[in-house]
């Protein structure tokens, strides 16, 4: 709770900026859904025979998850408030359209004729007569609409378009639950008080409907005048993920160590490589061994000073299993050092990007290493289980192991992969429900070791120090072996589009530095 | 005052008024008279264009319906349906205002035939600002009246006027509107399928059946020379004649 309020108190001018981009996203894009729904609920009531073609295209549109939304938009729009305010009002479009419709058709027909028989022209009707009746089903769609978009606002966070969403989806990314709050109460207000406001305008008389109409219209270029983010002021438009832009040893640390100095916009992981490849922006956060490098043709640059600290991956397994089977380890060390960071992005991107399956990619490699055997005929008696987390990475690792041990050794593998997460695939060894899994040094370190501030600080970032470090300690406190690293290091890292680094001569962050900081 | 000729309408295969030719005098009251489904409705219904006929020509005031717009015909022509035919979210001062706003009187040209019309109709002061809801059938009624008269159309066409009212509010009602002036002095077409209705309040009968007119004449005529077996059963439904 203190924290929380430490926190709002801290963060209050950015807090204040993202919950104004927030109530403009939303209210822009209603303004956008009424002006095109209502004429088109109009329309449709109109002539019916669209009824269902209309309303059925605008369910259709609700029903597709809305960051799969944004990723389609994305090509289209680029970054930003574009597919943000696009997204935002495809779904605001049918509870409008929809309660347009009802309404001015439940209107009575008995109604209807004495209109026409009065002598009212059908525009007559339609403003004095079917309109004014439809109003409070009209202002029921408009509220549906106005909740359902105070809550997928949150998500224009994930391609750079603010809102309260940076504050919501960087606490769970860091989990950190005061920042989450930060974001998730007040979005949660939002929808509250709008709803209420919304009620009171329609106990209000027509008049002051139309006035407040006006006032809106008037007030929402002062709003979205809050959606134009910063971030085009640097030489280059730096994307990063709300995580990376958070952690201590991610855009912090960069800054720390390199002075580097940047407005990044936020955007979600998986969107940003599709970002940096359609140009939209210049620099993204990776992660070093993606197979998205190699498709885009992106380059990593390099971290002389090693800002980022290393994530050396390498397996881990039970003390008990190696004495158990002595051969293991020297089979398992057969890959030691074969995995450079190109090589493990090459196998990342053949079965991310070529869809081969892991067990292809693994039998490839292993057969060009010269590390391939037959499996030996016969039956197997003895089993080691192996673990791997739930992404690509951790499935041709597992592979790349099975097929050897069964090459090499007469045991039996078991693969327990699609372990969801650090702390399960450790849990599970240390129980004994897997012999051994691949884990990455910086992980143990800050994952499950979390050693005291003053220790870290003193310990040297170093591909070598580290895994030193992480294997004396496991060893000492949970009787768990670190097998020598395999060589790759998938670690945070920075990245430019191959074409724009050589044309700027950027190689390493301090080049990048460089660069931004001359003069234009 | 209105000359129908020959008028026939047809909707898909059915045939709903089979050549009928009618005329109504000024100041004249002609019933409808019919059973449902008799035609008697999209009759009415044609003479201000609600239903556009298949054939056949109607002319109101010796000008066919069909050469001028049909709001600004309908505008020219009281028309009162069941209940009211009132808007739920006007009230009654913005009811009888209806027709004089289309035609653009000046507010006070409609503040005083609002009085007028309120007084004549006896409808208290105080309900000019109520909704339809809080009327009841009668007052309904009676707005819907006020309504269609307040521009002092040559022409009123009535479709089931009283029919949402209980026997009793009916009889009262109707004889209190039929009494009074300005009525009298407007054509009047209404429909109904209620004998005794019919009987009171008109000057002439046209009986309709199938789509077909059966029988033409003032009550009295209907009553001592029914044209056929139809119009004495229909007729002798109710046993005895009331005394208007």
């Amino acid at each position: 709770m203190i924290d929380f309020v430490t926190f709002i108190r801290l963060h209050a001018d950015q807090l204040l900026r993202q919950t104004i981009t927030h109530i403009g996203l939303t209210i822009a894009s209603l303004l956008l859904a009424l002006l095109i729904g209502v004429p088109l609920g109009m329309l449709v009531a109109r002539y019916r025979r669209l009824a269902s073609v209309v309303l059925g295209t605008a369910g259709v549109l609700q029903t597709i998850p809305s960051i799969a939304l944004l990723g389609f938009l994305i090509p289209l729009l680029g970054i930003g408030p574009g597919p943000a305010l696009t997204a935002l009002f495809l779904y605001a479009l049918l509870p409008i359209v929809r309660n347009t419709y009802v309404g001015i058709t439940e209107v009575s027909p008995a109604v209807i004729d004495a209109a026409r028989g009065v002598g009212m022209t059908n525009a007559q009707i339609l403003r004095r007569v079917q309109l004014p009746l439809a109003l409070p089903v009209l202002f029921a769609g408009i509220r549906t609409a106005t909740v359902i978009n105070v809550g997928v606002a949150t998500l224009a966070a994930y391609v750079a378009a603010g809102g309260l969403g940076e504050f919501i989806f960087g606490g769970i990314a860091l989990s950190n639950v005061s920042m989450m709050l930060a974001g998730a109460i007040p979005a949660a207000l939002l929808a509250i008080l709008f709803d209420a406001g919304l009620a009171w305008l329609q106990r209000r008389s027509v008049r002051s409907l139309r006035v407040s109409a006006i006032a809106l219209v008037v007030l929402l270029p002062v709003l979205s005048g809050f959606m134009l983010r910063p971030g085009g002021s640097d030489r280059l438009v730096a994307g990063f993920a709300h995580e990376f832009y958070g952690r201590a040893d991610g855009y912090p640390g960069l800054h720390k160590t390199y002075g580097l100095q940047l407005t990044p916009r936020l955007i979600d992981q998986n969107l940003m490589y599709e970002a940096i490849h359609r140009e939209q922006v210049d620099l993204i956060s990776g992660y070093s061994t993606d197979g998205r490098i190699k498709a885009f043709d992106l380059r990593v640059l390099a971290d002389p000073s090693h800002a980022f600290p290393p994530y050396a991956a390498a397996p881990v397994v039970r003390q008990a299993t190696l004495d158990r089977y002595p051969e293991l380890a020297s089979v398992l060390n057969r890959l030691a050092g074969r995995l450079s960071d190109s090589v493990m992005t090459q196998l990342n991107y053949q079965a991310d990007y070529l869809k081969q399956s892991p067990q292809a990619v693994a039998r490839e490699f292993l057969e060009k290493a010269g590390l391939y055997r037959k499996p030996a005929p016969g039956e197997r008696t003895q089993t080691v289980v192996m673990g791997a987390k739930v992404f690509t990475e951790q499935y041709i690792l597992a592979e790349l192991y099975r097929q050897l041990i069964e090459g090499f050794t007469n045991l039996r593998v078991v693969a327990r992969t699609g372990l969801g997460g650090t702390q399960i695939c450790f849990d599970a060894l240390r129980t004994g429900a897997i012999d051994f899994y691949p884990e990455y040094t910086g992980t143990g370190l800050l994952v499950i070791l979390q050693p005291p501030a003053p220790v870290l600080k003193k310990l040297p970032m170093q591909p070598d120090s580290v895994y030193r470090f992480v294997a004396d300690a496991y060893a000492r406190q949970y009787r768990l072996t670190w097998l020598r690293p395999l060589g790759f290091n998938n670690s945070y890292a920075l990245m430019m589009r191959q074409e724009q680094a050589r044309r700027l001569g950027i190689q390493s962050i301090p080049d990048l530095v460089r660069y931004l900081d001359q003069p234009r | 005052m209105i000359q129908i000729e020959h008028l026939s309408c047809t909707f898909g295969r059915l045939q709903a008024v089979n050549d009928v030719s009618l005329s109504v005098g000024a100041r004249e009251t002609l019933v409808l008279l019919g059973t449902s489904g008799s035609g008697k409705t999209t009759t009415l219904r044609t003479i201000n264009r609600l239903v556009e006929p298949t054939s056949g020509t109607i002319l109101v005031d010796g000008v066919d319906v069909r050469a001028q717009p049909a709001p600004a015909l309908r505008r020219r022509i009281g028309y009162v349906i069941q209940d009211g035919g009132l808007f739920p979210h006007y009230t009654v001062a913005e009811a009888i205002a209806t027709v004089p706003t289309l035609l653009d009187w000046s507010p006070e040209a409609i503040r005083d035939r609002t009085r007028e019309l309120v007084e004549t109709l006896r409808l208290p002061d105080s309900v000019l600002g109520r909704y339809p809801h809080e009327l009841s059938g009668g007052q309904r009624q009676r707005v819907g009246l006020a309504r269609a008269l307040a521009v002092r159309p040559p022409v009123v066409l009535m479709d089931e006027p009283f029919g949402a009212l209980d026997p009793f509010t009916r009889r009262h009602v109707r004889r209190e509107l039929f009494g009074l002036n300005e009525l009298s002095e407007t054509t009047v077409v209404l429909v109904t399928h209620d004998v005794g209705e019919a009987l009171e309040l008109a000057d002439r009968i046209a009986l309709m059946d199938k789509g077909r007119l059966v029988q033409t004449g003032t009550p009295g005529e209907l009553l001592t020379q029914p044209a056929n077996a139809f119009v004495r059963d229909f007729l002798d439904d109710r046993p005895r004649r009331p005394t208007a």
